[in-house]
Formats: structure tokens, C-alpha cells, sequence
């Protein structure tokens, strides 16, 4: 037990250790933009006095050192500044924008992961057969096309020509939960399209290799059934690799959505990214940077950290 | 004729192929086989023999690749190759059982031996889950295994092969089936818990009557357990007679040439001078794996042209010895002295010259060699970087070598270590170790993954190049026939201590040493009642 909190906290030190890293980049990446900061946001027409004053409001004027110190100590505080552009506390623009996103990469990712997960089983129990050779194309088609493709696709066919789901995943705060499910399905759907080929192939894979192993045939041996061999003998053996790239598909949910936010107008993260992008709002775009490299490292240490666990050489000691 | 409702499994003309890539090789050439009920049938043969596919087949399972091609498999009477699969699992752990080669890799690492105990009885409705444990402990108990009240709440790499072997058994026990295939239990197991593991087999099967099918390639084994042995080669019936008459007097050659094994004649030789300088000598030497102490003082000289067999249970420091040795591991205290001159104590700080002298022949030659290299280029690789031979001077010198070895440079050359034999893949790695030109090789366990007859073959390639280029061995190993067969003197080591080294013939006779007399005792003797006899001067040495 000793030693399985100690790689624990190793995995828990690591993880903090990257998200200093990724501050420090985030920073530099942002610092490196061409352009004067103040003048690019004032425009051509501002006066040199109105651009230094500015500058000086920004705190521009100090050195980088000193202005990441007191960005990172801020936001270590919870507090990531204001908007640029409107003037608004972050923290509350950020916190609507944050519960869409988790929304959708929820909506879907409830349905695509015991979904690829089982289609993953039953390919693997049943190899080579049509039904997996049907799954194995059709997840490769899925895989191979575009995400915005595959959206315009369905809202082609699912919202132009059968009016069943709307095109644009409009919602507010005041949406309900149900109408809130109806409006986002169709980039739900694209969303789940796109994953679930990747983790549906990875779970096969991982179970076909342990089935090669000795126990199986003893499990066999025994007279078990095939899907007891597969779920209780072959999967707890193959879960160290299948919850990384469940890890890894959580975290595309999260912070890979953009073009399909934009597709479909959805009011994520995503899309305020790519707004404050264009309109130089450094402060979210340092915030959401952040929170994205935070996603990933939050959920791999998860993975890292289950698949300890799943793992019993780890969890008992000889 | 017999009663085929009374006879428990009868197999008629079975036929079985295997599909390669050059399309379906039959692997079981229309064998019959007949077993009574409560009666032990042995299965004798070399790898490749289809001791193992026949096995599985009277279960009515085939592994991946293979089918049945023809024949049928009555068990009690019924066609069970005819049934539904839904029927046959039916059968499968609850009427007939398996026991595998490897129990450490055959229990599953995710469960508790107690939950896979209990898995079969309670799938197959005999019984609720507190009855199976209860009957787990009992079996247990039966099995001799220590803490049986314990042992089963613990996971599978928490326990010993030999208590695993045992722990498996006693779950093929579960639902008391009529019949178990036991498919080379104790090959993977040292000596000492051999005998622990075969003793306590044969008195389970006794006390339930069970009828079992034990699959071995080692014959004095066999002819502890078997009231009948059937000898088979290539998938056909060699010969069939009851273990006694088999024994005493076998009818075709290919038998007798299984039981004559070990007819190597070993030339003794004269004791090295007083003045002589040792080649190899092992200083006082400690080393640990971790915190561990593994090895504790260990010193013993090694001289040029003679065979030093290194003997011990698994995980009494033989290994680790030839890591110090080689300087993959790091000796705590003493030195490694090679013709007097102290060697670093990693392989890191020794030159090319220290590490040409010292070469290793490894116990799995599946895994030694590189699958993507040519024999060619595995041989040629020590020669290229030892002795910088290039080009026609590079190919003269691996043909030489190849011709040592006795694999024809021609046929050999070009060809994979996949499209080669266990024993001629065991050939390439000596040729790999003789292109560095070593004055001293290191032998690990290098017969133990092969059949006896091949086993014959590369103990003798090794004694003639011994004999040609005067080389010393260090032979490590737990098959004490193997020792007796080409050493000169003898180590043996217990719990990382040397407990006793001397002459090979002077270690044979007694007086021994404690231990030296149980490994020897422990050694399977052709005798059908030696396991018995054994089994009753232990316990009457215990009271």
C-alpha cells in the first residue's frame, strides 16, 4: 500500500510539475505575438500618449518576469483578470462558456464510452466475423472523415432534409435540460461519431492481445461462457490501455470541440477561444489555454491512476 | 467388446490438422485411445508429438488454428465432438477438467485464487458460494498447501509456482469431475517441489477416483502416475502397454531410444595441477537486488578445460551468480578475477577484451535470438565486433562456425530463427557465443526448454567443443542426470549460500550434505514405486 501511494503522489507531483510548464508556454507563446499589444488593440489611429498610458494600464511596461509572477499569482487565486474587450470579470465570462462545453463533452461522452467499449467486447469476441468486419469499416469511415464533414452531413440529412434536430445548438441559461439535449444532439452525434471508432478499436485490440494468454484458455477450459471469458477474465487484464484512450478521447471532448462548436454556433469554450483570438483578448485566451493543458492533465493523471489501480501486482504487494 | 457405456472416454481414429501457411498439416494421424474409469493414462512423446492437442481433444477443444478432421470422442458414451458447443461447455471444468503446463500464466492475475476457485462450481450450479470455499479450504488441506485457510485470499503472483501448480489442481477438483488432463504439471518446477507436486496429485486423484490423462516428456515421471502409458510420434501411436511392462521392457526403437537417454560417456578428467592458476575466479562475493540480499559470500574458482555445474532450486542465487559474473549486476563486496586480473564491476567498465573471454548461452533460445535477423547476421555480429572481420573474412569465419554447430551453412545461412527447431535455435546461440572466441562461457538452464533426445544433442556438441578448444563451462542448472552427465565439479547453492562444491563423482557419493541429499533424493527414478518409497522414508524420517 506504501508504495502504491508513493507512485500516486510521484503521478500527482509530475502533473503539477507539467502544469507549471505549460503556464510558463502559454506565456511565452503569447508574449511572442507579433505586434504591440496595446497599439493592436487601440488601433492605428490612437496617439503615442494614449498608447503608453494604455500600455501602462495593461502593466505592459513592466518585464515579462514580473507580469507572469503576478498573472500566475493571480490566477492561482482563482482570480484570470478581466476581458479586454468588454470589461468583464473572466472568472464569470468563463464559467457559462466552461458548463456548455462540459455539457456537450457529457452529452457524449456518456453515450460513446460504454458504446465503444461494448462494440469493442463484441468485436473481439466474435473476430473476424461479418458483424466485426461491419464495425471495423464503418469505425474506419467515421475515423477518416473530417469532423466538420461529418457535421455538415448530418445537419444535411438530419436537420435540411428531415427537419428532425436543429441545425444551430442554441442554448441559454434559461434552456431546459431536456430541450438542452435536443438542440445539442446533432453536435453530440457528430462529437460521438468521431470518438468512438477510436476507443471501440483500441478496446478490441487490447482484448485480442489477452486472449492469446494462458488464462483465457483455462477460462474456457472451464466451461465458462464466452462472454464471461471476455468481460470477467480478458477485460479487467486489458484495462490499463483501454482507459488511456478513454482518457485521451474525455479530453478531445473537452478541448478539441472547436470546429464543431463553430459548425453549429454552440456557445462553448471553444468558440470563445477562437473569438478572443481574433480579437486580442489576451487574458482569455491565457485563462482558457490554461484550463484546456489542465483537462489534459487532469485526465491522464486519472488514467494514470486507475490503471494502478486495475492493476493488482500494484495493488498487492508479494 | 467393452462396454462403451461403462468406459469412460473412447477415441476412435481422431484426426486433427493444423492450418499453416502452406495450407492444413495434420497434426494427430488417427490415434484410438481408450480410458476406464479411475484409470491414469500416460502420454509420453517429444514436442511436436500432439501429446498436448490429444489432450485437449478428449475435452472436445481444439486451440486456434487447428479442427478435427475426422474421428469421434465418446465420453460416457456420447459423441461430444457432435453436440452443441452450449453442451460441451456444460462438460468443460464440471465432468472434465484441466490442469496446465504454467500455472502461474493459466490463473488469471486479476482475481483472487479463492474467486477462481469458486467460478466453476457456481457456473455450473454445484453449489452456492460459501460451499465452494468451504471445499476450497478442504481441498487445499488435501494438496498440503500451507495456510489453506489463507493461501486462497491471496492473488496468483503472490504465491510460489509449485503452490500454484498445487492451488490448480485442486480447482480442477472443484466439481469432482470424472476426468483430468493434466498437461505437463511440474515441467516448469525444480526437483524438490516436483516431488511435493506430484505426491500430492497422485493422492487427490486416488482419494476421488479420478480418471486422468497425464501429458509428460519426462518418462520417469510418467511412471510415477500412470497405470498405463501410451508413447506417440508426429501425431501416431508409438507403442501402448501398461506402465510396468513399458518399462521393463519396451518393444520398438523409438522407445528404447527415449528410455536410453543420458548415454553420454563422460572421459574423466585429471584434477588441475596444485600450481595451476584457476581461469575464472568468484572472491567473497555479496550483491543484492534492491534491499534484498541475494547472494552472501560466495567463492569458487573455475579452472581452464573443465565443466563447473552450478545446482539449486530456483531462487537459491545460481543466476544471479552468472549476472555478477558477467557484470550485469553489481557485486556489494569481493571481486570477479579472470586469470588473476581483478575485472571491473560493471560490464560498462570492462574492455572488449574482458567481455570477449566471457560469454552466455541463454536458458529460452525462442527469445535470445532477434526474430528480424538472419542466422547469418547473428552469428556474424560477435564476429564483426570482437575480432573487426569484414566482408569474406566475416562470411569464412560464420561458415566455420556454423559448421561447429552443425547446422550446413547452405541450407542455415539465410534462413530466420522462426524457420528453426527449438534445439537448432539453441545451436545458433552457442555459434553466437563461440564467435567471440571466449575462453569461458556461462551456461544457463540451456536445456531445460528442450526434449531429452535434443537436450542429448547439445550436450554432447558442447563436451566435443570442449574437448576441441579447451574451454570452461559454467553450467547452471536444476537437472541433476544433466550434471552427473557431463560435469566435473559440482556447486550447489541454497538460498543465495554455496552449500557444498566439490568433485562431481566424490558429490555423488555419500556422505552429503543435507540438501545436496534431498535434491538428489528428489531426482524421479524410472522406477514405478520410487515416488511411494520415497513419499514413506520422508514421513517415517519426520516421526
Amino acid at each position: 500500500m506504501n508504495n502504491l501511494t508513493k507512485q500516486i503522489g510521484q503521478r500527482l507531483a509530475l502533473g503539477v510539475g507539467t502544469l507549471f510548464v505549460v503556464s510558463i508556454l502559454i506565456f511565452i507563446g503569447i508574449e511572442l505575438l507579433p505586434g504591440d499589444l496595446a497599439q493592436e488593440i487601440l488601433g492605428q489611429s490612437a496617439t503615442p500618449e494614449t498608447v503608453a498610458a494604455f500600455r501602462q494600464e495593461l502593466g505592459l511596461d513592466k518585464s515579462p518576469f514580473v507580469r507572469y509572477i503576478d498573472w500566475l499569482g493571480a490566477a492561482l487565486q482563482g482570480d484570470f483578470g478581466r476581458s479586454l474587450a468588454n470589461g468583464r470579470e473572466l472568472s464569470e465570462l468563463l464559467s457559462g462558456r466552461l458548463l456548455n462545453t462540459l455539457f456537450l463533452a457529457g452529452f457524449a461522452a456518456i453515450i460513446s464510452v460504454p458504446l465503444a467499449i461494448l462494440l469493442g467486447l463484441l468485436c473481439a469476441m466474435y473476430r473476424n466475423s461479418w458483424f466485426d468486419r461491419t464495425i471495423n469499416t464503418a469505425a474506419l469511415t467515421s475515423i477518416s472523415l473530417p469532423e466538420f464533414f461529418v457535421a455538415y452531413l448530418l445537419i444535411l440529412f438530419l436537420a435540411v432534409q428531415n427537419n428532425v434536430f436543429p441545425a444551430l445548438a442554441q442554448v441559454e441559461s434559461a434552456t431546459s435540460f431536456g430541450d438542452a439535449l435536443y438542440r445539442t444532439f446533432l453536435p453530440a452525434l457528430t462529437l460521438i461519431l468521431v470518438v468512438v471508432a477510436h476507443m471501440m478499436r483500441m478496446t478490441r485490440a487490447s482484448i485480442i492481445n489477452v486472449l492469446s494468454r494462458p488464462y483465457i484458455e483455462m477460462a474456457n477450459l472451464k466451461g465458462l461462457s464466452r462472454w464471461r471469458v471476455i468481460f470477467k477474465h480478458a477485460l479487467p487484464n486489458a484495462l490499463g490501455p483501454i482507459i488511456n484512450v478513454v482518457a485521451l478521447n474525455l479530453a478531445y471532448l473537452i478541448v478539441g470541440v472547436v470546429v464543431v462548436e463553430v459548425v453549429f454556433v454552440y456557445p462553448g469554450l471553444g468558440q470563445l477561444l477562437v473569438d478572443s483570438v481574433v480579437k486580442r483578448d489576451i487574458p482569455i485566451v491565457q485563462a482558457v489555454g490554461l484550463f484546456f493543458a489542465s483537462t489534459y492533465i487532469v485526465l491522464n493523471l486519472l488514467a494514470d491512476i486507475l490503471s494502478i489501480l486495475t492493476n493488482p501486482r500494484l495493488r498487492h504487494a508479494k | 467388446m467393452t462396454d462403451n457405456t461403462k468406459q469412460l472416454l473412447r477415441i476412435r481414429n481422431l484426426r486433427m490438422a493444423a492450418n499453416t501457411a502452406n495450407g492444413p498439416l495434420e497434426i494427430i494421424k488417427g490415434i484410438d485411445l481408450d480410458l476406464q474409469p479411475g484409470e491414469v493414462l500416460g502420454l509420453v512423446g517429444e514436442s511436436g508429438a500432439g501429446k498436448s492437442t490429444l489432450g485437449l481433444a478428449s475435452m472436445g477443444y481444439s486451440r486456434d488454428g487447428c479442427q478435427f478432421t475426422d474421428g469421434v470422442v465418446e465420453f460416457k458414451g456420447r459423441d461430444i465432438l457432435g453436440i452443441s458447443s452450449k453442451e460441451r461447455r456444460a462438460l468443460r471444468g464440471c465432468q472434465i477438467a484441466y490442469v496446465a503446463q504454467s500455472a502461474a500464466a493459466s490463473f488469471n492475475p486479476a482475481y483472487k485464487l479463492i474467486d477462481q476457485y469458486a467460478e466453476g462450481p457456481l457456473f455450473h450450479g454445484e453449489g452456492n458460494r460459501e460451499a465452494a470455499e468451504t471445499d476450497a479450504v478442504d481441498l487445499y488441506k488435501q494438496m498440503r498447501l500451507p495456510n489453506p485457510e489463507e493461501i486462497g485470499f491471496r492473488y496468483p503472483h503472490q504465491i510460489s509456482g509449485g503452490q500454484l501448480q498445487r492451488a490448480m489442481t485442486a480447482m480442477a477438483m472443484s466439481c469432482r469431475p470424472d476426468l483430468i488432463v493434466f498437461d505437463e504439471p511440474t515441467t516448469a518446477l525444480d526437483v524438490t517441489t516436483q516431488i511435493e507436486v506430484l505426491t500430492a496429485i497422485r493422492n487427490i486423484v486416488e482419494e476421488f477416483n479420478t480418471a486422468a490423462i497425464y501429458i509428460t516428456h519426462d518418462l520417469a515421471v510418467v511412471a510415477q502416475m500412470a497405470d498405463r502409458i501410451m508413447v506417440l510420434k508426429d501425431g501416431q501411436l508409438v507403442e501402448e502397454a501398461d506402465t510396468q511392462a513399458m518399462l521393463s521392457d519396451p518393444q520398438e526403437s523409438y522407445t528404447k531410444t527415449l528410455w536410453s537417454v543420458r548415454s553420454i560417456e563422460k572421459r574423466k578428467k585429471p584434477l588441475p595441477d596444485a600450481a595451476e592458476k584457476p581461469l575464472l575466479s568468484v572472491k567473497h562475493v555479496d550483491a543484492c537486488y534492491g534491499d534484498t540480499q541475494v547472494l552472501h559470500d560466495i567463492s569458487f574458482d573455475i579452472y581452464r578445460g573443465r565443466t563447473v555445474a552450478v545446482v539449486g532450486e530456483s531462487g537459491s542465487g545460481k543466476s544471479t551468480t552468472a549476472k555478477v559474473i558477467c557484470g550485469l549486476l553489481n557485486a556489494d563486496k569481493g571481486a570477479i578475477e579472470f586469470e588473476g586480473n581483478q575485472l571491473p564491476n560493471c560490464f560498462k567498465d570492462r574492455t572488449k577484451e574482458d567481455l570477449r573471454h566471457i560469454q552466455f548461452i541463454y536458458q529460452m533460445p525462442d527469445t535470445a535470438l532477434n526474430p528480424k535477423q538472419k542466422i547469418k547476421d547473428i552469428i556474424g555480429r560477435p564476429v564483426k565486433f570482437y575480432l573487426g572481420l569484414t566482408g569474406a573474412a566475416l562470411e569464412k569465419r560464420v561458415r566455420a562456425l556454423m559448421e561447429m554447430i552443425e547446422l550446413d551453412p547452405e541450407i542455415f545461412m539465410n534462413r530466420y530463427p522462426d524457420e528453426l527447431s527449438g534445439g537448432q535455435k539453441q545451436r545458433v546461440g552457442i555459434a553466437r557465443a563461440l564467435a567471440a572466441e571466449p575462453d569461458f562461457i556461462i551456461c544457463d538452464e540451456v536445456t531445460s526448454a528442450l526434449d531429452q533426445l535434443v537436450a542429448e544433442g547439445i550436450l554432447k556438441l558442447l563436451m566435443r567443443l570442449q574437448d576441441e578448444l579447451n574451454l570452461s563451462y559454467m553450467f547452471i542448472t536444476h537437472d541433476l542426470a544433466t550434471v552427473r552427465a557431463i560435469a566435473d565439479d559440482v556447486i550447489v547453492m541454497q538460498k543465495g549460500k554455496v552449500i557444498e562444491q566439490g568433485e562431481t563423482e566424490k558429490m555423488f557419493k555419500p556422505p552429503h550434505h543435507e540438501y545436496t541429499e534431498l535434491l538428489l533424493s528428489s531426482v524421479p527414478e524410472m522406477d514405478p514405486d520410487w515416488l511411494s518409497n520415497l513419499q514413506k522414508q520422508r514421513e517415517t524420517e519426520v516421526t
